[in-house]
């Protein structure tokens, strides 16, 4: 052993350069000869960078975290605490105080000119014009008023004492109340509220995630709800083709968007083969939002978008419902047994618009939230 | 837009780890990386390890010589900053998010590829070095981080003279290496 501790300290001085010619010359003779050593000489040499580059990070990071340290203390950056900044505030106050000053000034003479000038310029009957308006917003104050009221009595569904934690798109998969959406919108939440095109909320709670998928469903537990007779529209159980032209509706806002655009690829993000890619607009709320196409066929869920490039998202190919639906009825699930998955379409060759109105119902707003 | 000499200066104090320049590009490019991440579904904790990694791709280019920086500091800052996060939030499955902004930025992929690598092999010889255990540990430290020699290590861990210590860290040695080795692919 004592022979490898020489060895390794010659490789080590090698390394180093800290031998001189004639060793050196006889070192590197004995590597050229010696296969065995060259390859520790090499293996030795890359650790040692390896080190050497791990010690520069390591200290790196430690001025990092002390000049982080020393920032904050000094109020230069802060993390939402107590402001510690007051001294700051005040230096600054004390810098541009005349600056401010001017600045008032100044503005206050503008304001006072402009006002002048106005009141000369403006025309008598003006006057009058300005009394009926105030007549007419007196009367919708009073219109406010009584439709705040009214407003009051209608309740919303979603608890106060809770946090709202994501909202998103959803659609019926059976007129009985199943919502499917995507699993990220619930995003580990325990409950959450739907609301239709119409505005009316409706209790839901959370009957399956499949995070894998990326799809959940919900269940809405809700006497105001009325079971719809038949959905208008299917869901495809073949992939679809590229260049099909597809539209989507959703709420990235309160109110529910139509968006439309075309199938670009057969995989999603990474090559992904549960998903599609499509040239469409999509807004963070579009997520879980139905993709159909011109026959008023589900073909996805929307669910990404890509935040580097314009225009593309992707959607969970529409197959992934049936397996997620036949794999909890097989698992003996009983509350799945009632799916019935729509298979009839009424949506086929009658124009967008009338399309649109037919499904509007069908396509929820999911609040999720968490107590 | 080329980074002005007075950003070289900087970018040259940093390659050097000199503390004042440290400080200013940490002083004038954090809070805004901060906004970005806080509004992006992170925490204050996610900002500064989000900040500090962009520093250290940021160090790493200012390590090469040839190295001419194409861009403002900030811009080539936040741009390592978004890809970073959007990576994360892509991990922790928070991806269709409000992620877009309307900041210039720049291409940075191949920096962040050869910065991920140079992470990796941090963590593998951290790991290593942490599951060694006392004394070799510090042994090691000393003599390959803080390159001190063999006969004051060896008055440091009390060993009766430098022989003793070298072969003591002989045998931690080997055993570093080999725990390095065994994660570390020498191919890659």
């Amino acid at each position: 052993m004592t022979d490898d501790i020489l060895l390794l300290e010659a490789i080590e001085r090698y390394l180093n350069g800290d031998m001189d010619a004639a060793e050196r010359n006889y070192f590197e003779n004995l590597r050229k000869t010696t296969p065995e050593i060259d390859q520790m000489v090499v293996e030795h040499g890359m650790f040692l960078h390896q080190m050497d580059i791990y010690a520069v990070h390591r200290n790196l990071r430690n001025s990092f975290q002390a000049t982080h340290a020393k920032l904050l203390e000094r109020g230069d950056i802060n993390e939402g605490g107590e402001l510690t900044t007051k001294g700051k505030v005040i230096q600054i106050w004390n810098k541009y105080k005349r600056v401010t000053a001017i600045a008032a000034s100044v503005g206050g003479a503008i304001a006072l000119v402009i006002s002048g000038l106005a009141l000369y310029f403006v025309p008598a009957i003006n006057g009058n014009q300005i009394e009926q308006l105030s007549k007419a917003v007196d009367v919708i104050k009073k219109n406010q008023q009584y439709q705040g009221n009214l407003i009051n009595e209608v309740k919303s569904k979603v608890p106060m004492d809770v946090r709202m934690i994501n909202g998103g798109s959803g659609f019926l998969i059976d007129p009985k109340g199943f919502i499917l959406t995507n699993a990220h919108v619930l995003k580990g939440t325990g409950a959450a509220v739907v609301v239709n095109s119409k505005g009316q909320e409706f209790n839901a709670t959370i009957a399956h995630v499949d995070a894998e998928k990326d799809l959940a469903i919900l269940k809405i537990n809700d006497a105001d709800f009325t079971p719809l007779k038949a959905l208008p529209y299917s869901i495809r159980r073949n992939s679809s083709d590229l260049g099909e032209q597809v539209f989507t509706l959703g709420y990235p806002r309160n109110d529910i968007v139509y968006g439309e655009g075309y199938l670009s690829a057969r995989s999603g993000y990474n090559s992904d083969s549960l998903s599609y890619q499509v040239q469409i607009s999509a807004n963070p709320g579009n997520s879980g939002g139905p993709l159909f196409n011109n026959n008023g066929e589900v073909i996805g869920i929307l669910s990404t978008r890509q935040a580097q490039a314009e225009g593309v998202a992707f959607a969970v190919k529409s197959k992934n419902i049936f397996s997620m639906v036949d794999e909890l009825v097989k698992n003996g699930d009983t509350a799945f047994e009632k799916i019935r998955l729509p298979s009839k379409n009424s949506l086929k060759g009658i124009d967008r618009k009338k399309q649109i109105n037919k499904l509007e119902e069908s396509v929820f707003y999911v609040k999720a939230f968490r107590k | 837009m080329k980074a002005d000499s007075n950003e070289q200066v900087l970018l040259k104090g940093l390659a050097l780890n000199d503390s004042k320049a440290i400080e200013t590009i940490y002083k004038d490019n954090f809070s805004m990386v901060q906004a970005f991440i806080l509004q992006n579904n992170g925490s204050y904790d996610d900002a500064r390890d989000i900040f500090q990694e962009a520093m250290i791709a940021l160090y790493e280019k200012a390590q090469n010589d040839s190295f001419v920086l194409t861009c403002q500091i900030k811009t080539y800052v936040y741009s390592i900053c978004r890809r970073l996060w959007l990576k994360r939030l892509q991990q922790m499955g928070r991806y269709s998010h409000q992620v877009d902004s309307l900041e210039e930025t720049v291409p940075v992929e191949e920096d962040l590829d050869i910065h991920e690598k140079r992470n990796a092999e941090f963590a593998i010889m951290d790991r290593a070095l942490n599951s060694l255990g006392e004394p070799c540990k510090s042994l090691l430290e000393g003599y390959y981080l803080k390159k001190m020699d063999m006969q004051a290590l060896a008055s440091a861990f009390g060993y009766t003279n430098a022989d003793n210590a070298k072969n003591q860290k002989y045998k931690c040695l080997m055993r570093l290496k080999k725990l390095f080795f065994s994660q570390y692919n020498i191919g890659d």
